[in-house]
């Protein structure tokens, strides 16, 4: 409890030590902190930017796809269009083609028919008359009779 | 009375208010009257000495942890980085913003010494107030041990420290108070507070005795402020040692009154077998417990049993209220150290103010 010299020899140490933390501690420890708190607000608002920057790319990218989407339905419109038409095309194509083949074959036919009849129709009158000839049994003028006949064939 | 088994006297014949003055007596190194310098041996001794003496273990104990603090901070000042702060680095730190944060609220002015000062003084008293929650005779024995009388450890118990610091508090005060108002201004601020004469309207005849009067109550004021600092800080600590050492003398006297009642039973010496039967029986308790024969609440009630025949439920109760203590008396530390702090910024703003 005696006040004595050690109290002169505290306030120097003391003002020893002040002095040092004023040149080896505090200048550094707050700069340090003073470099972290600008950098941290840096970081920040590089990041609050980048936020903005996604959002904005994002927005771009939707805006692609958007018109990516349209252009391909359209496409695929167009192609179905195509398509329709196509398939149309042909199918009348094939609807000429089946008449035509159709038109053609009724035509043969026709010929055929009308070949085959004319061929009946001389055999008929060759039997006609090969018949009369039998039933009259004798020789008939066949210039006389050939309108007889044609007469008869048309009737057949 | 202190039995010999304990820890707290290295003296068997030791008296309570004996132990209590040892404990409060600093290791004293100055100029004994006859004229030489040399260490002092009893309390008288270091009084007869006068002011030419130094109080060894105050300065030993202060100037360390003052090494310790600047190490300390200074390893991380040196390697500080910008980028991820190691757990070490961020616990410094967050000390530096806080002295920071209280100098930027309080101190109203631009100065390189005041944030420096602030931390300085924040962290050295707290590692001096630490001191205090080391059990009191630890470092005393250890102390005793090698030949060193007298040992108290913790410097702010040492009315010369705290004052020592306010003092030089009290010096920039003044510096500043000099530098900032200049001469004129600091005396006129003496003299014109707080009744301004001139302001009164009173006739210049009545002025002397108005600034006689001013001047009374500001240097009481002035003067307040550096004994007020270190007297607050050097009270907090003494009565908290006071408290410390009171703890272990009742943790002393308490395995005394036990041991004196073996005495009774056992004479003057107690035999060999009853320590080590008492040493067998908590061993077994405890392996009982380990081997979960024992249900643990019966272990302890059979422990506590146990060492109380022993003798030693008198150590655990002097350690049970030092432990208390010491929990209320960090508050108190840190409380102390973070006053001492505040209140010197407050005085270097003023001293920076005018008025």
């Amino acid at each position: 409890m005696n006040i004595n010299l050690t109290l002169i020899l505290q306030s120097i140490a003391m003002m020893i030590f002040v002095w040092f933390c004023m040149k080896f501690i505090w200048p550094p420890l707050l700069k340090s902190l003073e470099e972290r708190r600008a950098k941290i607000a840096e970081g920040l608002a590089a990041s609050d930017e980048a936020e903005k920057a996604l959002a904005a790319a994002k927005a771009e990218a939707e805006s692609f796809l958007k018109d990516a989407r349209n252009q391909a339905s359209q496409i695929v419109d167009q192609a179905n269009q195509r398509g329709t038409q196509v398939f149309d095309d042909a199918k009348q194509e094939a609807v000429a083609e089946k008449q035509r083949q159709v038109s053609a074959a009724e035509a043969e036919i026709q010929q055929s028919a009308n070949h085959a009849r004319e061929e009946l129709r001389q055999k008929v009158a060759a039997l006609v008359v090969a018949g009369a000839e039998k039933v009259i049994e004798k020789e008939i003028d066949s210039q006389t009779h050939d309108a007889l006949l044609e007469k008869l064939i048309a009737e057949i | 009375m202190a039995s010999d088994q304990t820890n707290a006297g290295h003296e068997a014949e030791q008296t309570a208010s004996e132990y209590i003055q040892h404990h409060l007596q600093n290791l004293t190194w100055g100029k004994h009257p006859d004229g030489h310098w040399g260490f002092a041996h009893s309390a008288q001794e270091a009084a007869d000495m006068g002011f030419w003496a130094i109080h060894v273990d105050t300065m030993f104990w202060s100037l360390l942890l003052g090494m310790v603090f600047f190490f300390l901070f200074r390893s991380v000042a040196k390697k500080a980085t910008t980028g991820v702060p190691s757990r070490f680095q961020s616990a410094i730190e967050s000390i530096v913003e806080f002295v920071d944060a209280s100098v930027r609220d309080s101190f109203h002015g631009t100065s390189k010494l005041v944030a420096p000062l602030a931390l300085t003084l924040f962290v050295w008293i707290f590692f001096m107030n630490l001191m205090d929650l080391i059990p009191v005779d630890w470092l005393p024995w250890i102390a005793a041990q090698s030949g060193i009388s007298h040992q108290k450890v913790v410097p702010t118990t040492d009315v010369n420290a705290t004052l020592g610091m306010s003092v030089a508090v009290f010096a920039l005060i003044i510096f500043y108070s000099l530098r900032m108002k200049g001469p004129g201004g600091f005396i006129s601020e003496l003299i014109m507070n707080p009744l301004n004469p001139k302001d009164l309207g009173m006739p210049v005849i009545f002025w002397p005795f108005v600034m006689a009067f001013n001047l009374i109550l500001e240097l009481v004021s002035l003067l307040a402020k550096p004994v007020s600092l270190g007297l607050r800080l050097f009270g907090n600590l003494y009565a908290g040692e006071l408290i410390f050492i009171l703890i272990a003398l009742v943790f002393a006297a308490g395995s005394g009154y036990i041991g004196a009642g073996l005495q009774a039973l056992f004479g003057e010496h107690i035999p060999a077998f009853y320590w080590v039967g008492a040493a067998l029986a908590v061993a077994i308790t405890l392996w009982l417990n380990l081997k979960g024969k024992l249900p643990t609440k019966r272990t302890v009630l059979l422990l506590a049993i146990e060492l109380l025949l022993i003798g030693g439920l008198a150590f655990a109760g002097g350690q049970l209220m030092h432990f208390g203590w010491a929990v209320f008396h960090v508050l108190v530390i840190i409380l102390q150290a973070f006053i001492f702090m505040m209140l010197t910024i407050v005085y270097l703003s003023m001293a920076h103010e005018h008025h």
